[in-house]
């Protein structure tokens, strides 16, 4: 069984303008102890996706329909005392922004030993050994000093491994991580990304990678999903993406890597924006940046074809594509 | 804790304060005057409570520089024959006591306002706020005026006079906490969307720990500023109010009452009965002001703006 099921999640902002659909129709799976990357521009329903699985999303957005199962149960129905008892406990975040996530006026060893003791019944003492332990987990030097010390005196490195240490405290079963990378410098973002990836696969930690970067998509999870204007457009195992998307999107993403275009020349970009998801176009949301757009493509919103494994939203895969 | 001193000694703080000649003479004045008022038994000449202390034949003595001047009372005595000096320490002490107590409770209870009304938002914020704006509406004067009068004559002012200090406490506390409950709002709103607080309800941790253990301290700096402006406030109101009578009791007097006492005789040459507890005030409140300025340019809490 799924450890994590989603199904036909629909999240929803009322807006003076109009009511808001941040995500429509989301549903995917998560295996214990698979990674698995949500792929997708700015805006496209990324950290929502996120949010509404732990079921944070805030006022004035709400959960509109469909569920979230954890292990069996909705997390869109429990009560805040139950999941409390989840949040940070058996499911971890971490956030894009190490500077912002830690909280400038206490110390790292008092917000570990908090998030510990919110969950266990453990004594001061054993909290802080079992802190100190975690943060060599993430190899930070000397941690029995820097357990003391307050986030301004860490580099962002190493606040992103303290921020790692605290979601690893509890030895949850998920951890989501919302662009854990982008806040870093690019030689940073490399060791980060690689020990999470250890951490995970020591520690058999199921990982959700949220991220606009490809390549570390591709280097870390096994399977993938592709988000836009707050909808799965395709999915299926990593490499079969990268190597032959089949969604125009997906294809315009992976052309616009720099490794995709010579030196000099320009960067094969998407023309256009996404649009305003107060906004959506009719049809396929995709349809007016698309190269292939067919008539159809500009009335009727594409169902998923292919299996569950390997599954795409377009008129025109379908009706080119090779075989799924 | 050795740490702890460490970082102090380190700290900006220390070192801006070091660096102002400002600061530095605000500090140590009202240190001075805090030591000299608490200390007050030990180092003024007489006991202005203790009437076998006081004759009735010393009163009205000029200072002592001038021709009818006593060398027992240095700045002179008021119309009871007590000495000016020795009144000014207990009063300031009387004074500064109902300032710190009064500031105390305005800041629990404007905290806990603020941090509801922040932090819940909606109905309640609405319904808080709208508390505070009619409690602002009302002037403190206007309503310790009202409170302290009808008590009186409620009670008599046998029993007034022997609760008047916590009377001036409560009724300043509570006709100010407005101010704090505003600043407390203002910085919890602008914490509330930080992400660490995101982060803190993702780990799972329940809304109160946020709220005091998350958020609060992050809205400290604001508190402080405001604090001590609004001991000085606290400070001036008692004044006004001995002043106008319902305040400290003459058995008992502040400084605020004290400058009423005098100032009735000032018209007939006893100046200095009024004029030597109003400079004293005066210096304790500006000094208090300078540093609540100094720290306010200090810790630059961008959202303090009355």
């Amino acid at each position: 069984m799924a450890l994590l099921e989603v199904r036909n999640l629909e999240v929803k902002f009322p807006l003076r303008q109009g009511e808001l659909t941040a995500l429509r129709d989301v549903s995917f799976s998560l295996d214990p102890g698979e990674r698995l990357g949500i792929v997708g521009e700015s805006g496209a329903g990324k950290s929502v996706a996120a949010f509404a699985i732990l079921n944070l999303i805030g006022r004035p957005g709400y959960i509109a329909g469909g569920q979230v199962l954890f292990e069996g149960r909705d997390l869109s129905r429990l009560s805040a005392t139950e999941l409390r008892h989840i949040r940070g406990n058996r499911i971890s975040m971490i956030f894009q922004d190490p500077m912002m996530t830690l909280n400038p006026v206490l110390t790292i060893g008092t917000q570990m030993i908090e998030s510990l003791q919110a969950h266990r019944a453990i004594s001061y003492t054993e909290a802080r050994t079992l802190a100190i332990e975690k943060l060599r987990t993430v190899s930070i030097p000397s941690p029995d000093a820097r357990i003391d010390q307050y986030p301004h005196e860490l580099s962002g490195g190493m606040r992103q491994r303290v921020v790692i240490a605290i979601a690893l405290l509890t030895d949850p079963t998920i951890i989501i991580a919302d662009e854990p990378t982008t806040a870093l410098d690019v030689t940073i973002q490399a060791e980060i990304m690689e020990l999470l990836l250890a951490l995970c696969e020591n520690f058999s930690v199921a990982l959700i990678l949220i991220t606009h970067d490809l390549g570390v998509v591709a280097q870390v999870t096994q399977r993938a999903i592709v988000m836009y204007a707050g909808r799965i457009v395709e999915e299926g195992a990593t490499r079969s993406i990268i190597d032959s998307a089949r969604h125009p999107y997906t294809q315009g993403l992976i052309n616009a890597l720099p490794e995709r275009t010579r030196p000099g020349e320009r960067l094969n970009q998407i023309p256009g924006l996404m649009p305003s998801l107060l906004d959506i176009p009719a049809g396929c949301a995709f349809h007016p940046r698309c190269p292939h757009t067919l008539t159809v493509c500009r009335f009727e919103v594409p169902d998923y074809s292919g299996s569950a494994q390997r599954r795409v939203a377009c008129h025109w895969a379908g009706a080119h594509g090779e075989v799924l | 804790m050795s740490r702890y001193r460490t970082l102090f000694r380190q700290s900006a703080l220390l070192y801006r304060f070091r660096r102002d000649k400002v600061a530095i003479a605000s500090f140590s004045i009202l240190l001075l005057l805090l030591i000299i008022s608490f200390a007050a038994p030990f180092i003024a000449p007489f006991n202005p409570y203790d009437p076998t202390q006081i004759d009735i034949m010393d009163s009205n003595l000029p200072p002592v520089w001038q021709t009818d001047g006593d060398a027992r009372f240095t700045l002179g005595t008021d119309t009871q024959g007590r000495d000016i000096w020795s009144t000014m320490l207990y009063g300031t002490r009387i004074s500064i006591t109902i300032g710190l107590f009064a500031v105390l409770l305005q800041s629990l209870l404007g905290i806990a306002m603020g941090l509801a009304a922040g932090y819940y938002g909606g109905r309640l914020d609405s319904f808080l706020m709208r508390l505070a704006d009619i409690q602002l509406s009302f002037s403190t004067l206007m309503v310790a005026i009202v409170v302290l009068a009808v008590f009186q004559a409620a009670f008599g002012s046998e029993l007034y006079n022997e609760l008047a200090i916590f009377m001036l406490i409560l009724v300043i506390g509570i006709a100010e906490w407005p101010q704090y409950a505003r600043t407390v709002r203002a910085s919890v709103l602008a914490e509330k969307k930080k992400e660490y607080v995101d982060a803190v309800r993702v780990i799972g941790l329940s809304r109160r720990r946020i709220m005091f253990r998350h958020i609060l301290p992050n809205t400290l700096s604001p508190i402080l500023v405001i604090s001590t402006v609004q001991v000085a406030n606290a400070i001036m109101s008692e004044a006004a109010l001995s002043f106008l009578g319902l305040g400290m009791p003459v058995n008992q007097p502040s400084l605020g009452s004290l400058i009423n006492s005098g100032f009735q005789y000032i018209l007939s040459g006893s100046w200095w009965i009024t004029t030597f507890p109003a400079l004293l005030l005066i210096l304790l409140v500006l000094v208090i002001n300078l540093l609540g300025d100094w720290l306010r340019d200090v810790l630059n809490p961008k959202l303090y703006k009355e």
